[in-house]
């Protein structure tokens, strides 16, 4: 089943109540999808600097890594974030790769990325997602189907720098595109089969194609149900199969546009009640985006 | 205090937000077909799933706001209307009565009803009327992809637009589309608008309050090629 949320703010000063009204978002779309759930949020970036989101098993301590770096970092439970001036990524990720015990959620200026087993709702609070602010966010909450019920298993997807990936459906095409894309260097950590979906957007990114290119190319080579949406730095973009097998509606206001699985997860938005509020048409690629 | 409340000499109002669903339902599914308490009105329904379905006493229901998945399933006998967009599956198997939506309906709007009437002011997704038994939808805007599905008695008006594969597997539903038709499915086809199509239709427009001439729709039907095996359909089984 599994359940997607969606907010992208137009209106700024609705920015510091992103984390709470996405955590709200989340919490009613339990009910499709109990078992993990995480989300990905667009905060203020730092010019000149990006973000690594980090996450290792319960306990470690995030803040001795810092010390070698001469890095801010910032703890969330298991998942911490360090942000550096963007010219040393390299050496950074040098020196985390002799740290098998940690691995790299995302990458961003402004990403940052969050997933965990559990309840929806005590994801959110184990992250502090009612606290966060910024100008957009998705969110996922995952009834697994088509593999383990694991940190990894949850969702969003990194695909790329600041950008994620969400999935509602099952691939019936992975195992054959994870072949594929593996020899084209792309790595898989487990055999879920959204992780085949945003590995294959990486790699048409990487091949050099845009996004919207990226999500018309998904359309011709992914084979079974999806609703995707996908989070860019300045926006967010959603994709439904051909045969629109997966729910979506959409609402747009002056304020926000939101994406919600079920209308449920859109009611407790301010001013819905005069939204403009519709289905995303399948096999149609939508943006929205404002100035970065 | 109870959750439902007289607002009115006679509409009785429920509010969602105090009182569980299943309170609201039990409460309409006990009436009987004497009641005299035939007005109701639900306050708060956030798109909850199921709600008024299984009716079975010649009440009006009116949902203040958008309901989510099934609303009005299984009516029978009852008028429910919406004043919201509905879910998926509103009026799902509905035997008799009314369902009018007053903004636009999610996918499989209509599926396998029997009989009634289903009004959509707005816009249907896809599937609209999939495997309709006997039901009569007017639809005002547009229906999405493979609408009147494997459709076996019955009338469909589509005021606006069809998408992909209308009337896909058809049985003998009738269509009416006033627009355009992206594509038809398997085994429909256009047909003559005999006199006894064009009756059906003028009522049908009457009882939807659409403002609108038979002759501006165009009629499909079965081909009626699917009904037994033949190998040179082999590619379109």
């Amino acid at each position: 089943m599994c359940g997607i949320a969606g907010l992208f703010l137009k209106n700024h000063s609705l920015e510091t109540e992103l984390g709470r009204l996405t955590a709200g978002m989340l919490s009613v779309l339990t009910d499709r999808g109990p078992d993990s759930a995480g989300f990905a949020i667009y905060g203020a970036g730092n010019p000149g600097h990006l973000k690594f989101t980090l996450r290792a098993s319960a306990g470690f301590d995030f803040f001795a890594l810092p010390a070698k770096f001469d890095l801010s970092c910032t703890e969330h439970d298991d998942h911490a974030v360090i942000s550096f001036p963007a010219e040393r990524e390299a050496e950074i990720r040098e020196v985390l790769a002799r740290h098998p015990e940690i691995s790299i959620v995302s990458t961003g200026a402004r990403m940052e990325l969050f997933k965990g087993v559990g309840l929806p709702d005590d994801v959110s609070k184990r992250f502090g997602l009612h606290k966060m602010s910024g100008s957009h966010a998705i969110g996922h909450t995952r009834m697994a189907t088509e593999s383990a019920v694991t940190t990894q298993g949850a969702h969003p997807f990194s695909t790329g720098t600041d950008q994620c990936l969400v999935h509602n459906g099952s691939l019936s095409n992975h195992n054959a595109v994870r072949r594929v894309l593996a020899r084209e260097g792309i790595k898989f950590d487990t055999q879920n089969d959204t992780e085949v979906a945003a590995g294959f957007v990486a790699y048409q990114l990487r091949e050099g194609k845009k996004l919207d290119e990226a999500l018309h190319a998904a359309l011709e080579n992914l084979d079974g149900f999806y609703t995707f949406v996908v989070g860019t730095e300045t926006g967010f973009g959603v994709l439904r199969d051909p045969v629109a097998c997966k729910p979506a509606v959409m609402a747009e206001t002056a304020d926000y546009v939101a994406f919600g699985s079920e209308y449920r997860a859109l009611a407790d938005l301010p001013g819905i009640e005069n939204a403009h509020i519709f289905e995303p048409e399948p096999a149609k690629v939508y943006f929205w985006e404002r100035a970065a | 205090m109870s959750a439902a409340q007289k607002t009115m000499e006679h509409t009785v109002s429920f509010d969602l937000g105090a009182a569980p669903l299943r309170e609201l339902n039990a409460t309409l599914q006990g009436l009987d077909s004497t009641t005299n308490q035939t007005a109701w009105s639900v306050l708060n329904p956030r798109g909850g799933h199921a709600i008024a379905v299984g009716l079975t006493a010649p009440v009006t229901v009116t949902i203040e706001g958008h309901a989510g998945y099934y609303c009005a399933g299984m009516n029978d006998g009852a008028t429910v209307i919406v004043n919201g967009s509905a879910g998926t599956g509103v009026a799902e198997n509905m035997m008799s009565g009314l369902v009018h939506v007053k903004g636009d309906v999610s996918q499989s709007a209509g599926a396998t009803a029997h009989g009634g009437l289903l009004i959509v002011d707005g816009n249907a997704s896809a599937r609209c009327g999939i495997s309709m038994k006997g039901v009569n939808i007017v639809v005002k805007g547009n229906v999405g992809h493979m609408s009147a599905f494997m459709a076996q008695s019955g009338n469909l008006v589509i005021c606006g637009d069809a998408g992909e594969a209308l009337g896909d597997s058809l049985y003998e539903a009738r269509l009416f589309v006033k627009g355009s038709v992206k594509s038809l499915g398997a085994d429909c086809e256009v047909k003559e608008m005999s006199a006894e199509d064009k009756t059906i239709l003028v009522d049908l427009l009457a009882k939807a309050g659409v403002d609108a001439k038979p002759e501006e729709f165009t009629r499909y039907g079965s081909a009626r090629k699917l009904y037994n095996f033949h190998v040179d359909n082999a590619g379109a089984y």
